[in-house]
């Protein structure tokens, strides 16, 4: 555990909770004003996920809780009690980019790169969801992710790169029962 | 596909996947505020609830009170830092007095920065600010340009860079008297700002003994390192500022921004490590592309030839800095007139000083001008392209000089056949499909050239890898991946082999990264230093013992797949690595500058140019517009990598999308203050807005531009794109729409 995480731990109010982030197990103490984002970039140093507004408004920060993309700054950590979270730094498996990753990287789907993890958690959980069967319907579902470089064209090539993909592939990435 | 990447230039003009992808897309490239240090404290700025005034009295007492805070720090007791103007002024500050936070009681503009509490967590300094109280001694403000015009001035000294307006050309007011067709009409843009999605932040890691490592978000890291040096009158020696990683900024980032003067403060003050990040409302306290109101009157012949081109802005600056930029000198070398008379003045606002924002001045300018050449073809009953090309300049009359090269007709062509533009009818509300009107439009783009004197450091090791070295930044725009392309090319290696440092003070000489001059003068400066290198590998490759290039001229020696050859025959050759190792070297270094030819620019200079197509489909009833098809043909000398040059593109159509429909920053005047500072109610397009963008590049070659015959990608996408767009919207309507954003309102109550 990091320093600053011990430190939050000692101070007046701290809740205990335990929390499953890339598979791994965490027991933490969190003041019950944290938000998952700021528990993730601030005392874990997970700080893939990123802060575009804190306010629910820019979809940096999403994650994946349980399976489904969630904004991260909406949500405090304490609520999220027994969950399982995926950051953008577990979705790749022993070094091998997750297939939407990879797509990212094949269509040139960002440019800085800073909406990036959250685009990338937010298509996982899209394509988890298995409503979108067209351009269109990616566009709509992925519209609570800003880009301000305006990557917007190649994030629908990948997106949908990776849904054909997932449909072929005999095994499935995503598949969590 | 991977073969190919191994021949000598295999790289420059092939699409490639950025270098640094791997890094962004598995969350590992750190940004400013994301830089780990020991016992880092935290920052968090308060600001100012008034917009003009005085604060008669700050009480930081219960906010000091709370666990956790170390410091608050006021006017009342910051650090005292340098007296002098001069020592504020970065090296794209405007002419004028740079803010200086926490400088005095003085209230300059809403939401100024006028405390930093800083706590040893995040949330203990986010709780302790909003204890902190503040009684105000307010004053009058104006923030309204309309109630400016009367003072507007001619800016009395120029901004360095900054053109100003070209001298008038025979007499404008005559010919457009004479003239027998003609327009004039006001055109307004308001406010927008850059909004990138990481918002600004800054991580001081304290070294002890006085030395910084600073984590800032800039477009150039020596900017902001000589910032802070002269300001805290600290030696260049104790600070580094390293930015490897910048989540856009789009021109917000070229000036160093408040939180990097108050980390820094504290951070010296309390000997420890600090870091500062706005929100995204703080966000809004910085530069913005200024709301501008222009005049533009065209007068031609009934054959479309232009007679008389006047173009007159007024744009809003703050009170303390006569911030310029380029709007109205377009309309002087886009088309040819022989009549032609620009002006361009300031007024001054309570706010704070407007900032270069994706190709600055350009985009206001080219809209007005688009805009009015539509409104021109539709008067002369002439198609819009055919109304360009009959005014086609072959030379830039505003500084009498030739091109370096212009494909502009290329664009037009080729970029009218890919959109279809035979298709468009030519009369406005012609075209519909259910309860929607389509509209076609079209609007050139233009943007300079520039080159700016640039360095580089390649280091080829033993192991036959290189490394390239240049303080630029990469905000998104793909330099890492460019320069590795060149490099690679340069040295005949594979592209992994080679990786690219950037984004640090220490490394060679840059400016700020911007003006689209990135790519021409950081990849000369890489080009040069890989010369350089070769140069000093083949001497080397020569002089070995029984080598077989012993006697082989330099220009007949190629390198290719990391090997030294006779350019006929493949197998007479050495392998870098045994070169090196024959030569008894550790690496081959180089450092080289490049800088744009003085002889060629003195007769001729470079202009980035497009022809934008948009198509609309405008709900009658409803008035929501959609931009379902835009194709953007550029001109901008070689292309090194197809894949993040469109990207560029791309990015640039959709700001102007943005710029065009959506785009506002909404002042109230009562107040003095922006309203919307958030991305709820500031509206940015979003993935559900932006439908089909086609980009395409035209032969261009150019070899007097750049070194390396390269333009510039980074403003040229959104030039000419709103123009292109509400030209559409009235072909769809018949609805003249003079004033951005395009809102449904306007379009509803036109
Ligand atoms: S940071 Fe959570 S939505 Fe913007
Ligand atoms: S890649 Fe920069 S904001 Fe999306």
């Amino acid at each position: 555990m990091s320093p600053s995480a011990a430190d939050a731990s000692a101070s007046v109010g701290a809740i205990p909770i335990r929390i499953t982030i890339n598979g791994e197990s965490h027991a933490l103490q969190v003041e019950p004003w944290t938000t998952l984002l700021d528990l993730l970039r601030l005392h874990l140093d997970l700080t893939g996920t990123k802060k575009g507004c804190d306010h629910g408004q820019c979809g940096a920060c999403t994650v994946l809780v349980d399976g489904k993309r969630i904004n991260s700054c909406l949500t405090l950590a304490v609520m999220k009690d027994g969950s399982e979270v995926t950051t953008i730094e577990g979705l790749a498996q022993n070094g091998d980019l997750h297939p939407v990753q990879a797509a990212f990287v094949e269509y040139d789907a960002f440019q800085c790169g800073y909406c990036t993890p959250g685009q990338i958690c937010s298509a996982v959980g899209l394509i988890n969801e298995g409503h979108a069967q067209s351009r269109e319907e990616i566009r709509e579902l992925m519209s609570g992710n800003i880009c301000r470089c305006g990557a917007y064209v190649n994030i629908v090539d990948a997106v949908e790169h990776a849904m054909a993909h997932r449909r072929q592939s005999p095994r499935n990435p995503e598949a969590r029962s | 596909m991977l073969n190919a990447e191994h021949t000598q230039g295999a790289h420059v003009g092939a699409p490639r996947s950025r270098v640094d992808g791997r890094l962004k897309v598995t969350g590992a490239a750190r940004y400013a505020a994301e830089f780990p240090a020991d016992s880092l404290l935290h920052g968090v700025i308060v600001s100012s609830a008034v917009t003009r005034g005085k604060i008669k009295r700050i009480h930081t007492g219960d906010a000091k009170a709370q666990p956790g805070v170390v410091e608050v720090f006021t006017h009342e007791n910051r650090p005292s830092t340098a007296w002098f103007d001069y020592k504020y002024r970065d090296e794209t500050a405007p002419p004028g007095s740079p803010f200086r936070p926490l400088y005095d009681d003085e209230i300059q503009f809403s939401g100024q920065a006028i405390a930093l509490v800083v706590a040893e967590t995040f949330e203990a300094a986010r709780a302790a600010a909003m204890l902190v109280r503040v009684e105000y001694t307010p004053a009058d403000h104006a923030t309204n340009l309309d109630l400016q015009l009367d003072e507007a001035y001619v800016p009395p000294k120029k901004r360095n860079g900054i053109k100003p307006p070209p001298k008038p050309r025979g007499d404008a007011e005559a010919a457009f008297a004479a003239a027998p067709v003609k327009l004039q009409n006001e055109y307004r843009v308001a406010i927008e700002h850059h909004n990138p999605m990481e918002p600004h932040a800054t991580t001081v890691v304290w070294k002890g003994g006085g030395k910084l490592t600073i984590h800032d978000k800039t477009q150039g890291s020596q900017n902001s390192q000589s910032y802070v040096t002269n300001v805290f009158g600290l030696s260049a020696d104790d600070v580094e500022v390293i930015s490897p990683f910048v989540g856009g900024a789009f021109g917000s980032g070229l000036r160093p921004q408040h939180q990097l003067f108050l980390a820094v403060m504290a951070a010296l003050q309390l000997e420890r490590s600090v870091r500062v990040e706005l929100t995204r409302d703080q966000t809004f306290t910085l530069g913005y592309r200024p709301c501008t109101i222009q005049q533009v009157s065209l007068a031609a012949n009934r054959d479309g030839k232009l007679q008389s081109v006047m173009h007159n802005a007024t744009a809003g600056t703050s009170r303390f800095e006569d911030y310029q930029e380029v709007v109205v000198n377009w309309s002087g070398l886009l088309y040819d007139s022989p009549n032609a008379s620009f002006d361009y003045r300031l007024a001054k606002l309570d706010t704070y000083t407007p900032s270069d924002m994706r190709a600055p001045g350009a985009t206001l300018g080219v809209f007005a001008l688009e805009a009015a050449m539509d409104e021109l073809s539709c008067e002369l009953g002439m198609d819009p392209i055919e109304l360009r090309l009959r005014n086609y300049a072959d030379r830039d009359e505003n500084d009498d000089k030739a091109f370096t090269s212009k494909e502009l007709r290329a664009c037009y062509r080729q970029g009218a056949e890919r959109f279809g533009w035979s298709r468009r009818s030519s009369k406005p509300r012609s075209m519909r499909e259910g309860r929607e009107l389509i509209g076609m439009g079209m609007a050139s783009g233009v943007w300079e050239a520039m080159m700016q004197k640039t360095a580089a450091r390649a280091t080829l090791t033993a192991d036959g890898k290189l490394e390239i070295a240049c303080a630029t930044a990469d905000i998104g725009t793909g330099t890492y991946t460019i320069l590795a392309q060149i490099a690679a090319d340069a040295l005949g290696l594979p592209l992994e082999r080679v990786s690219v440092k950037l984004g640090d003070s220490s490394l060679p000489k840059s400016p700020v990264e911007g003006g689209s001059w990135t790519a021409a003068s950081a990849g000369s400066a890489v080009q040069a230093a890989c010369d350089s290198v070769k140069q000093a590998l083949l001497t080397a490759a020569r002089g070995l013992e029984g080598s077989p290039l012993a006697n082989v001229d330099l220009d007949r020696i190629v390198l290719r797949d990391g090997r030294a050859e006779v350019a006929a025959h493949s197998s007479a050759g050495l392998a870098i690595e045994d070169i090196m190792r024959g030569a008894g070297k550790q690496k081959l270094e180089a450092e080289e500058s490049a800088a744009p030819s003085k002889t060629a620019m003195l007769t001729h200079v470079g202009y980035t140019h497009s022809a934008v197509f948009a198509e609309v489909r405008v709900d009658e009833e409803l008035g929501v517009v959609r931009v379902t098809r835009i194709v953007n043909a550029v001109a901008a000398g070689k292309i090194i990598n197809p894949k993040t040059a469109r990207s560029q593109i791309l990015g640039g159509v959709v700001m102007g999308i943005g710029m065009a429909l959506e785009e506002e920053t909404l002042v109230d005047h009562h107040l003095g203050r922006f309203m919307n500072h958030n991305l709820a109610e500031y509206h940015v397009p979003v993935n559900a807005d932006i439908h089909d963008i086609d980009v395409l590049f035209v032969e261009e070659h150019d070899e007097m531009v750049s070194p390396i015959g390269v333009k510039g990608l980074g403003e040229i996408g959104i030039v000419g794109t709103a123009a292109a767009i509400a030209n559409a919207i009235h072909h769809a309507t018949g609805k003249r729409m003079r004033d951005l954003p395009i809102t449904i309102d306007k379009i509803i109550g036109a």
